[in-house]
């Protein structure tokens, strides 16, 4: 006969913390944990107290103050009277701007080279070979030199457009190339500009419901309207009508020459340019085979149904292919994106003023507050690689394969 | 360049007072070799020549520095430095020195914690521009394109230049004395804006110097000298006693020609101070008693060096002007030798 004995009680003994598998990675995990915070407290003592012997001490204070240096492009009021704060302001708004400009281009780079380096067209596909291998293979900033080097070497200084006889003249009167940068029109705002503002601002809106109702109307009842030209002429006519109809209220002011350079219209410097374009092309070759990967990736047999459907192969790529090729891309495309940003920071080799250059530069340099300014750059440089991921993912949800 | 400063800054985090309470006279003496921070190049102040040999005006200092407390004027390892990373260099215990035209200010010596031992070149901010432009006054300048070393005092001064004179300009910053010189050769800069000295020496590299003009305003004191960390005073005695010797020396008529006879025959109190013949100078500093002796032999007095590195001979062809002795009117004045 049997008999039942109790089931054994749970009990829990200190030595389980190491033998039970249940238990033992969380105990692992916490001793790690610990060292890791020990380690960490023992290299910021170390550095206060080391501070602490060279006299020296963790401050923000000159943020304050006025940083008495001139930036040579700024997209805020600055003045070498504004305080550091502004300055690695007017930084970090050029950090975004050149890392936005680029990533637009690369993009673009990206998705033609990739596409090409697949073109059944031997000397397009090797073309494009070459060009992804020579701009990988290489650093960024020998690109970004070799760039500026060309254009300063290369291109004219302001003073070769002056005299009877230069030995440069504008392009169409209006645009200037020189090797200090590109100088084209600047828009002059008179009265009533903002109407005409107004009524694109709505055309881009209309076209986008044109766009959206003819896709409708393509899977409601298969009727395919003509997409590129009613779009353009919902987003050109309106505006133009309105434009002359006011009596052309928005003008333009061409660049001419003033004294030492060229005055009005908009400079767009040559450290921007070099830097951009460095940054787009070679991070553009790296776009390319993801997007290669990302078509490969797409089975032969889509291709091959659609261009059973009749469809052409332009088509093919934009309705079939690219779009599940996205689901690939995407991932790898956001760390292009994060390196862009990230390798903005090469921009003072070439006097690009970017945050690296301000904050991290010369007001590290004119305020010896190397650590503040160095944990000042980290904390924006990881904010803007989190917040770029953060919106990245969310498109990247949007395209992925929806199981149902 | 900019990992350097990152790279800098971490180290400062690491090391830096490590090495600030330390006998840098110590450290020195037993690595046999002394780390010295010099520019990147400036031909006549600090570049290497076509052997690969350090020369110049500042590296001098550095080599006098070697011989007093080496013995040796080779043992010196150059470490080339960017306006922007010369600092955490020092501070982070990388150079034991730092001989770079480096101008004494306020904040650099008592924010920065840095000991200036004194001034080797009385300097100003100049402005260089090409003959061709026409300008002969820096308040023609209007809307310049101005070359400028960033990280500098320059750099400071050119802004206030322009703002007092209610005039603009557009700067270009530039990491090194080469990339400027690139640049405004390029012409993407109307003006190069840099010490005068450091004008005369960039100029005297040119393949047409006389296309360039320097423009007669000198707009702020620079007076550039050797520096070390704060709180190592024994080290810090020893480099501006060596840089007080060379000065003294010539002064006192003592070169490197004479050195030797001097120190045996010389009936002058103060010279025989200097070269350790009576008293115990160079036991005061820890060093031995030919030190002065051998930093002179080596180098010869402040006027040879002036003399072979950016005299009115060489090519980069300086006037002494305020770096004179001051008994020649100039400000360059050494305390005695007692």
């Amino acid at each position: 006969m049997t008999t039942l004995t109790d089931p054994p009680k749970e009990s829990f003994r200190l030595s389980m913390l190491l033998n039970d598998t249940r238990y033992r990675s969380l105990t692992l995990q916490a001793i790690a944990a610990l060292l890791l915070a020990l380690a960490i407290a023992y290299l910021g003592n170390n550095l206060i107290q080391n501070l602490r012997a060279a006299g020296l001490n963790i401050s923000y204070d000159f943020l304050g103050n006025p940083s008495n240096y001139d930036i040579n492009q700024t997209l805020i009021d600055y003045s070498s009277r504004s305080s550091h704060l502004r300055a690695a302001v007017v930084g970090i708004l050029n950090t975004l701007l050149v890392a936005f400009l680029a990533c637009l281009t690369a993009t673009i780079f990206g998705v033609i080279a990739g596409v090409l380096r697949l073109s059944p067209n031997w000397l397009v596909r090797k073309l494009m070979a070459v060009y992804v291998e020579i701009f990988r293979n290489i650093p960024v900033l020998i690109w970004i030199i070799i760039i500026f080097t060309l254009m300063t070497a290369s291109m004219p200084a302001p003073s070769a457009f002056r005299g009877d006889d230069p030995a440069s003249t504008m392009l169409l009167g209006a645009f200037a190339f020189t090797n200090r940068g590109v100088y084209i029109p600047a828009p002059v705002w008179g009265a009533g500009s903002l109407v005409v503002l107004g009524v694109f601002v709505l055309s881009v809106i209309g076209a986008f419901i044109y766009r959206r109702y003819a896709t409708k109307l393509l899977y409601d009842t298969g009727r395919l309207l003509p997409m590129l030209w009613p779009s353009l002429a919902i987003l050109l006519l309106p505006s133009i009508l309105v434009y002359f109809i006011l009596g052309s209220p928005i003008g333009l002011e061409y660049p001419e020459l003033r004294g030492f350079n060229f005055g009005g219209g908009i400079k767009i410097g040559a450290p921007l340019i070099a830097l951009w374009f460095a940054l787009s092309i070679y991070t553009g070759a790296f776009i390319a085979e993801n997007v290669r990967a990302g078509i490969l990736s797409v089975s032969k047999g889509q291709t091959e149904a659609a261009a059973a459907l009749g469809l052409r192969p332009g088509r093919i790529m934009n309705l079939v292919v690219l779009p599940q090729a996205l689901r690939v891309i995407i991932p790898p495309l956001i760390s292009q994106y994060l390196n862009i940003t990230k390798n903005s920071s090469l921009a003072i080799a070439v006097g690009y003023a970017d945050v690296t250059a301000t904050l991290g530069g010369i007001t590290l340099n004119q305020t010896g507050r190397a650590i503040e300014c160095v944990l000042l750059l980290m904390l924006f440089y990881l904010t803007i690689s989190l917040l770029i991921s953060a919106f990245m993912n969310v498109y990247n949800n949007a395209t992925k394969l929806k199981e149902r | 360049m900019n990992k350097s400063a990152i790279f800098g800054a971490l180290t400062v985090a690491g090391l830096a007072a490590g090495a600030a309470g330390a006998a840098t006279l110590d450290d020195v003496k037993a690595r046999g070799t002394l780390n010295c921070g010099v520019t990147t190049g400036l031909i006549g102040f600090a570049a290497p020549d076509a052997n690969g040999e350090w020369k110049g005006f500042d590296v001098a200092v550095c080599r006098a520095v070697a011989a007093a407390v080496l013995g040796d004027a080779t043992a010196v390892e150059f470490v080339p430095t960017t306006g922007k990373t010369r600092f955490t260099a020092l501070a982070s215990g990388e150079i034991d020195m730092l001989a770079r035209n480096t101008t004494w200010t306020f904040s650099r010596d008592v924010d920065l914690k840095f000991d200036f031992i004194g001034v080797n070149y009385y300097d100003g901010q100049g402005f260089m521009v090409p003959k061709a432009l026409g300008v002969s006054s820096a308040k023609d300048l209007d809307g310049a394109t101005v070359c400028i070393q960033t990280g500098t005092t320059t750099e400071l001064n050119l802004a206030d230049f322009f703002r007092v004179n209610n005039i603009s300009y557009e700067p270009v910053p530039i990491e090194t004395n080469a990339e400027a010189q690139q640049q405004y050769l390029a012409g993407a800069c109307d003006v190069y804006t840099t010490d005068a000295s450091g004008l005369a020496a960039t100029r005297a590299a040119f393949e047409n110097p006389g296309d360039h003009v320097l423009l007669p305003e000198i707009v702020s004191k620079e007076p550039l000298g050797p520096l070390v960390r704060h709180g190592d005073n024994e080290w810090g005695d020893v480099v501006r006693w060596t840089l007080n010797a060379l000065i003294s020396a010539e002064e006192l008529g003592v070169s490197s020609a004479n050195v030797n006879e001097m120190a045996s025959s010389t009936t002058n109190p103060e010279i025989a101070r200097l070269l350790g013949t009576e008293g115990t100078l160079g036991e005061m500093l820890g060093l031995d008693a030919d030190w002065a002796k051998r930093a002179i032999e080596s180098q010869g007095n402040y006027g040879e060096i002036f003399a072979t590195n950016i005299g009115e001979d060489t090519p980069i062809g300086l006037a002494r002007g305020l770096n004179a002795q001051w008994t020649d009117g100039g400000l360059l004045y050494s305390p005695p030798f007692r």
